[in-house]
């Protein structure tokens, strides 16, 4: 199949970069944009370990064509840092949390994570617990990934408060 | 990499029927969430697509009607099904079974539109659909068309819809939902990410002093190859006291319903499912239109 040009913003950054029309959205970016913290598990949409926000909205990566990404804000794990390399609050959540063990669906994991801290909105374990169900995780047993988050979203909300 | 022969992305909905029109192989493809699963595994490997994905304009969002029918655009997401204000304020147990498709991100991608042209009989909000007797429009080269949710289906992953056809609009009318109350119960190994195994949801009108069952809706997933309601034992319930309803409901769509054993379930534990639950909804469905029970 011809090639097609994308033209969207990745991690803040405008991005034109050529694709076959059959490729996902997590092949565009792993393979031709370099950002491996978009992590290939399951590829049907069931691990979330390839979760990204598109236009704000955290979707599996795996089952999104690269084609529809057109125009659309893309942000990964790659783009939370701020700009001295230092990690964003809700990383450091998740170190401080020890929510990694194995690290593979950690990246889509701070991606839900990132969309529930950006709603402002406080929730409560039970909220949580169904927020990031989309996410498989076989090391941890969630505890201390839920720990994390509820973590990064006090602190926000702390912050906010201020 | 998908195995992909072509991919066209439609410009408008008219644009897309005539490329439908066109060829009469391709398949659409909306939110994806099922489409390129079967690409993957294979099923509809070497397929030629079109897109409507991104017709959001044309096909997304849920208004709510001058004259009080909620219209519900077929590229609307589970989410924004969920989160939509119109839906919380008229037909709120569709946002709620709505929001127990798959997880968060499938239900930011999955589409209600999708969820009844695909014809499965697990699909999260086809029941709900059912009960209130969603009128689907749809449209081809020969222009727009209605069909009753309930002539809809016509057998596992068949539907009234011709091949240059495309769903348009989900219309509820006012009639259909004002001064009834709904729960939709989904019952699944897990409590996210899973394929429900049983799916019931109930519709009740009740009596002013809120004791007796005036009329009712009840329509099951997985309890047969489709999404189908139980007429008789809507008409059987009509004038029961509440708690009565409750209490012969499921033995009465046990005589309706025709689950069968799959790998995720025998039919024994369906038709278990299936009287429990069937009960459970009514009472859930009762208490959320203001009964004491």
């Amino acid at each position: 199949m011809s090639m097609e040009i994308l033209s969207c913003t990745v991690n803040g950054r405008p991005v034109e970069v050529g694709i076959d029309p059959r490729e996902s959205l997590a092949d565009t970016l792993r393979e031709r944009l370099g950002l491996t913290s978009v992590k290939k598990g399951c590829e049907v949409g069931e691990c979330g370990a390839c979760t990204v926000l598109v236009d704000g909205e955290a979707i599996d990566s795996c089952i999104y064509l690269s084609v529809w990404a057109q125009g659309k804000k893309i942000l990964t794990v790659e783009g939370l840092q701020d700009e001295s390399g230092e990690l964003s609050p809700i990383q450091k959540a998740f170190v401080e949390e020890a929510a990694i063990q194995c690290g593979f669906c950690t990246p889509g994991i701070i991606m839900s994570a990132v969309e529930i801290v950006g709603s402002g909105k406080q929730y409560t374990r039970e909220e949580l617990r169904k927020l990031i169900s989309g996410h498989l995780c076989r090391c941890t047993g969630y505890q201390n990934i839920l720990n994390a988050v509820e973590r990064a979203v006090n602190e926000a909300h702390k912050f906010v408060g201020k | 990499m998908y195995d992909i022969t072509s991919i066209y992305q439609a410009r408008s909905v008219d644009d897309a029927i005539s490329a439908l029109k066109s060829d009469p192989e391709a398949l659409v493809i909306a939110g994806g969430t099922d489409v390129l699963i079967k690409i993957r595994e294979g099923k509809d490997a070497g397929c030629r697509l079109v897109s409507i994905h991104e017709l959001r304009e044309e096909l997304e969002g849920v208004a709510l009607a001058p004259n009080g029918d909620v219209e519900i655009g077929p590229l609307t997401t589970f989410r924004g099904c969920t989160f939509s204000d119109v839906i919380r304020a008229t037909v709120p147990v569709l946002g709620e079974a709505a929001d127990m498709a798959g997880g968060p991100q499938l239900r930011a991608a999955g589409t209600l539109g999708g969820n009844l042209c695909n014809g499965i009989t697990s699909a999260d909000t086809a029941s709900t659909q059912m009960a209130f007797g969603a009128i689907l429009r749809v449209r081809g080269p020969e222009g727009e068309r209605e069909i009753s949710i309930n002539d809809w289906y016509r057998g596992v992953g068949k539907v009234a819809l011709a091949h240059d056809e495309l769903l348009v609009k989900i219309v509820i009318p006012k009639s259909h939902y004002e001064g009834w109350s709904g729960h939709y119960i989904k019952y699944a190994m897990r409590s996210a990410m899973d394929i429900a195994t049983l799916g019931v949801s109930c519709l009740v009108k009740l009596s002013a002093d809120k004791t007796v069952v005036e009329d009712l809706r009840l329509a099951f997933g997985v309890a047969g190859p489709v999404p189908f309601r139980c007429l008789e034992t809507e008409k059987a319930m009509t004038g029961l006291p509440i708690g009565e309803a409750v209490k012969q409901i499921g033995a009465s769509a046990l005589k309706e319903i025709h689950p069968r054993d799959s790998w995720r379930a025998s039919k024994a534990f369906r038709i278990q499912l299936a009287r429990e639950l069937s009960g459970r909804a009514l009472a859930e469905a009762a208490r959320k239109g203001g009964a004491q029970i």
